[in-house]
């Protein structure tokens, strides 16, 4: 099991006012699936995100990655796994600017432990980006990007250390539609290769791409169920929203 | 994670605000520039003023009226006259049988009047002393003669000029010697010219005109006291001897039995040179500290620029952290850009006070100074050393802001 979490549950203090964001959640992901995760704002998705992809800490509950107990984790342990096993697509791109896409793809590599040689990294991300189909943007500045290959850039990002898990949160919510489906191309062509993918939604259509669906509101899973006819963006002309 | 990556990245952020890095850079280049000119300019004065008291000679012995601090400088330097350092006083150092190790010795009384030779007029410095003086200063007359012992106390009015006196009153066409000059308003004889010496600690002997002793005390200035003398002792090793004897002497010659009432001060040349070097020393470093105060203030600019720069890119931080930089790495990325900015300050400084300081000393230099130009490989040291502290110091605080950013939050940040 690559994903185990046990009534995860994430509170707020601010200022003495305790608000429950995330409440006794509780799944398993396997390695190979495609997960959305559906809901609207505030119901808790990007909460759940952020725990699943170590940028946080549970108030409570257990959560265990590929088999291990993440609960004592220390900052340094976290922001390890967040390197080596998470790949994280944002809604927003979070490209550095005035930086190559090179730049911008090795940038994992960069807080990688053990350094690799320089022809190593460059052949790592020249494979990244050939997959994302930008292999000859590569010396072009991130700036000098549409949307649309921003976001693709992202995902090389994502996937150049190899890692475990993808992580997207509103891949498509910053783009056009036909921008938007072929992100969902990538994002279900990555998954035919074998890769794990969670992604949040607060789109029903973009949901109907993955192979799972968590349905979440008001902090608590609603429902848990598997996509009965699933869109493959591959034959689609446009992304619906 | 090794340190080109954070030294790329400083670069970028420094290139990609040019103007707010150059005024940032621009604060530490003052400081560091200040601190290097002023112990450059320092250390040439403090050369010059122990060069020329070094040339002197070193096997001489002076003696000053009044008691005073071994260190400390003596009293007629504060301003205050005292009038109990007699002529006798130096006949009697003079005999055999008091101090065997002298040589020669000379006496120092000087005044300042109106020169006057066929129309020009100009104040010049004139000195009272002995006929012992060529020897003890090893001085040169260049042309005609100095003054005999019994001129000394002749009352005779004879003058020998220094170099300068001579170019000025006389030029090159009219041979000063047998020539009549007025200094005030009594009339003196030439009879001879110094070879040019430049300047001592505080005086230029090439613009003073000496004479006799008595002439000096009883026709020019109405006075019996001296201003100081020197004593030229055999060799140097007979210095504290010779002292002692100078001691002994006097206090036979003033009544003086207990040593706290001495009325006098014997100094060799190396406690001239420990008071010379005690002063400036301390002016120095006190230049030198208040030239670092600016360094403070270009320290806070760096701050003030890093917290700006630590704002400005919070989504970056939170981007970073969240592909797997730990807080180490966040705060090495923003510590180095805080250094690499003062030591670019730094070695911008240096080079700016260094070719300051040597433009100070060709003026100098051109205005006939023996003027070194020292810039001394410590304080190039101390200045990196200085920027490099400060970068971290005034670094540390912004890093740590940035190192500590809360990941959820910093991506958020709009």
């Amino acid at each position: 099991m690559l994903i185990s979490i046990k009534n995860l549950c994430k509170e707020y203090d601010n200022e003495g006012v305790v608000t429950k964001a995330l409440c006794g959640a509780s799944f398993d992901i396997k390695a190979g699936e495609f997960v959305a995760i559906m809901g609207p704002s505030g119901s808790g998705k990007s909460t759940l995100m952020q725990l699943l992809g170590f940028l946080d800490r549970p108030t409570g509950g257990r959560y265990f990655f590929e088999g291990k107990d993440t609960k004592n984790f220390t900052d340094d342990q976290l922001a390890y796994f967040r390197n080596q096993k998470i790949g994280f697509v944002f809604q927003a791109f979070n490209l550095l600017p005035r930086t190559t896409v090179y730049e911008n793809v090795e940038l994992p590599l960069i807080y990688n432990e053990k350094s690799d040689s320089q022809a190593k990294i460059k052949e790592r991300v020249q494979s990244a980006l050939r997959s994302v189909g930008l292999e000859e943007r590569m010396y072009n500045f991130s700036n000098q990007l549409s949307g649309g290959e921003q976001q693709r850039v992202a995902i090389a990002r994502a996937l150049v250390n190899d890692p475990a898990l993808i992580l997207a949160d509103e891949p498509t919510g910053n783009l056009d539609s036909k921008n938007g489906l072929q992100i969902m191309k990538i994002l279900q062509s990555l998954n035919n290769e074998g890769r794990t993918i969670v992604m949040v939604t607060h789109e029903t259509y973009t949901s109907e791409h993955a192979k799972r669906i968590i349905s979440m509101l008001d902090g608590t899973i609603v429902k848990d169920e598997l996509v009965k006819r699933r869109r493959i963006a591959d034959k689609e002309k446009g992304l619906l929203k | 994670m090794n340190l080109s990556d954070p030294l790329k990245i400083s670069y970028r952020n420094l290139v990609a605000a040019k103007f707010r890095s150059f005024l940032t850079i621009l604060g530490i280049v003052i400081g560091i520039a200040s601190v290097i000119i002023i112990m450059a300019i320092g250390t040439s004065a403090q050369e010059l003023i122990l060069n020329q008291i070094r040339g002197v000679g070193s096997n001489l012995i002076g003696v000053l009226p009044g008691a005073s601090e071994e260190k400390g400088p003596p009293a007629s330097a504060l301003g205050v006259v005292i009038t109990t350092l007699k002529y006798g006083d130096f006949k009697a150092l003079m005999e055999k049988s008091n101090v065997p190790d002298a040589v020669s010795g000379a006496v120092y009384l000087s005044g300042n009047d109106t020169v006057q030779f066929q129309g020009i007029n100009k104040n010049y410095t004139y000195q009272g002393t002995t006929y012992g003086y060529v020897e003890t200063e090893n001085a040169t007359v260049a042309n005609g003669r100095f003054f005999t012992k019994d001129e000394d106390t002749s009352l005779a009015r004879i003058a020998v000029l220094g170099s300068s006196v001579a170019d000025d009153l006389f030029g090159n066409t009219i041979d000063p010697i047998g020539k009549k000059i007025k200094i005030g308003d009594q009339s003196f004889d030439v009879v001879g010219v110094f070879a040019e010496r430049g300047s001592a600690a505080f005086s230029n002997q090439d613009t003073t005109i000496y004479m006799p002793i008595y002439t000096a005390q009883k026709i020019m200035l109405g006075v019996d006291y001296l201003n100081y003398l020197r004593i030229k002792v055999d060799s140097e090793t007979n210095i504290d001897r010779a002292k002692a004897d100078v001691i002994t002497t006097l206090r036979e010659r003033h009544d003086i039995d207990n040593p706290e009432d001495d009325d006098f001060s014997v100094r060799d040349q190396q406690t001239g040179l420990d008071v010379i070097n005690n002063v400036t020393g301390a002016i120095k470093y006190f230049l030198a500290a208040i030239a670092a105060v600016s360094l403070l203030v270009g320290g806070i600019g760096i701050m003030n620029t890093m917290l700006i720069s630590v704002n400005q890119r919070i989504r970056e931080v939170g981007l970073r952290k969240a592909i797997g930089a730990k807080n180490a790495a966040i705060l090495l990325q923003f510590l180095v850009e805080s250094i690499v900015v003062t030591l670019i300050g730094g070695v911008a400084g240096i080079l700016l006070g260094v070719i300051v300081a040597g433009i100070a000393a060709l003026i100098i230099q051109k205005l006939g100074y023996a003027w070194p130009f020292v810039v001394t490989l410590p304080s190039i040291l101390v200045a990196v050393g200085i920027s490099f502290f400060v970068g971290i110091f005034f670094g540390i605080y912004p890093a740590r802001k940035a190192a500590k950013l809360n990941v959820v939050e910093a991506l958020r940040y709009e």
